[in-house]
């Protein structure tokens, strides 16, 4: 699959920048600070990992990244590019183009096939419908879903559900995929799968910010953020070294009697 | 190493070399490399007490090859330890001796000092979750160790989660 890294708008900007980004949200109760003053920059082909306890705004901050919800103050930038005067419909535009995006619990179009939910985007996007069944057909593979095109996402396990919202992410090849707790909803083996596969595009170039509580899946990332309490408390770039037979690793593995 | 070894010969006699054959094969590359050396002293230590029997057989162009077999006394103790149940796993008590002395040694942050561990522990996640993916799929038991440790890693983790949670309020 030629999956080219995207030449970035303005020479060596981050493929992701935001900067003193604020979100309170105003509900029942005492205002809830999601969001209090984060910098951040993502550079093309990092792959990012946001952990922290629930509550701590981090899927707040993942839906501001994606336009999702837009901050109190602050900026994003996409490419070297600023948002601030981004509408919503730009911002879709965005999404469809620019970044893929998978949730906690998948957000399929429950009424439309396997197949449908895959190629929608695609064509949304202006592809023709040829193009947009190659793409679908080469996604689908890849991602252990032949035979599954015209099953109703109802009929499938966790597992593959969260594979075809994967499909549909990255069919129109987003430089970005944006992750908000992919394995939130899955058992250790979905768990597993959802690892190895973003581990596996991330190997390809694909530039990915994901949010999640679990610390196997956050250490898939070569660079993890501890987010705690709406700010950012550590960012730590994680060994890129094959594993090795170190001391912390036999340490833990060492059986005693 | 004692018990391992009791269990091995449990299935019938064997010699030195081959238990640690077999406990490679059965571990695979998860577990650190059993020390020939350390299996032979254990098992003479093993033979001393009388939970296994050596039998020197002649080889013809080799040293003689020591092959054990279990006593009565060495089935008694492996039963003993299946009676048993197994410890629990213990709280890193020494980085929390660290964490809880902190303030008044003046020397160290808490919060830096749980950022510090944290980071530690994602690395050794992340050698954890390479060597699974290294570590043939077929090997259940190898497997299972290595998800056992990931397991522990992440609790381990969530509690760090929770004194930087408690902590950051006081300051």
């Amino acid at each position: 699959m030629s999956r080219t890294a995207p030449s970035s708008h303005a020479e060596g900007a981050p493929l992701l920048r935001a900067e003193a980004l604020v979100k309170t949200h105003y509900g029942e109760g005492a205002p809830a600070h999601a969001v209090r003053g984060v910098d951040l920059a993502v550079r093309q082909g990092e792959f990012v990992a946001v952990t922290g306890p629930s509550g701590a705004g981090k899927s707040t901050l993942l839906h501001l990244l994606g336009g999702l919800q837009r901050p109190d103050s602050g900026s994003i930038w996409l490419d070297g590019v600023c948002t601030d005067a981004y509408s919503e419909a730009r911002w879709a535009v965005e999404r469809r183009r620019r970044i893929g995006i998978v949730f906690q619990f998948f957000n399929l179009v429950s009424n439309l096939s396997v197949a449908d939910n895959v190629e929608l985007p695609a064509l949304l996007a202006g592809l023709s419908p040829k193009q947009a069944r190659a793409e679908r057909e080469r996604l689908l593979a890849e991602l252990g879903l032949e035979g599954k095109e015209r099953s109703m996402p109802g009929e499938l396990s966790g597992g593959e559900q969260q594979r075809v919202a994967l499909a549909r992410a990255l069919v129109n090849h987003p430089p970005l995929l944006l992750a908000d707790e992919p394995a939130g909803s899955l058992d250790s083996k979905g768990t597993r799968e959802v690892t190895r596969l973003l581990s596996r595009f991330h190997e390809r170039g694909q530039t990915i910010v994901l949010v999640t509580h679990d610390a196997r899946l956050a250490s898939a990332a070569d660079r993890v953020i501890s987010f705690f309490d709406g700010r950012i408390a550590d960012d730590a770039e994680l060994d890129t070294a094959p594993a090795r037979r170190g001391t912390g690793i036999s340490g833990v593995l060492e059986l005693r009697d | 190493m004692r018990l391992p070894l009791l269990a091995l010969l449990a299935r019938g006699p064997a010699h030195g070399y081959e238990l640690k054959q077999d406990l490679e094969q059965l571990l695979g590359s998860a577990y650190p490399q059993p020390n020939v050396g350390q299996i032979y002293v254990t098992l003479g230590r093993l033979e001393k007490s009388g939970l296994i029997e050596g039998e020197e057989v002649e080889q013809s162009s080799r040293p003689n090859k020591k092959i054990y077999h279990l006593t009565e006394a060495g089935r008694e103790a492996l039963r003993a330890w299946y009676e048993e149940t197994a410890d629990e796993p213990r709280v890193r008590d020494e980085f929390f001796m660290k964490l809880a002395l902190a303030p008044q040694t003046g020397l160290a942050d808490q919060i830096t000092l749980i950022n510090k561990q944290r980071r530690e522990y994602l690395n050794t996640m992340r050698s954890l979750s390479k060597l699974a993916a290294t570590e043939s799929r077929d090997n259940r038991i190898s497997q299972l160790l290595i998800e056992g440790a990931m397991l522990h890693l992440q609790a381990d983790l969530d509690w760090l989660e929770r004194c930087q949670e408690e902590l950051e309020e006081l300051e």
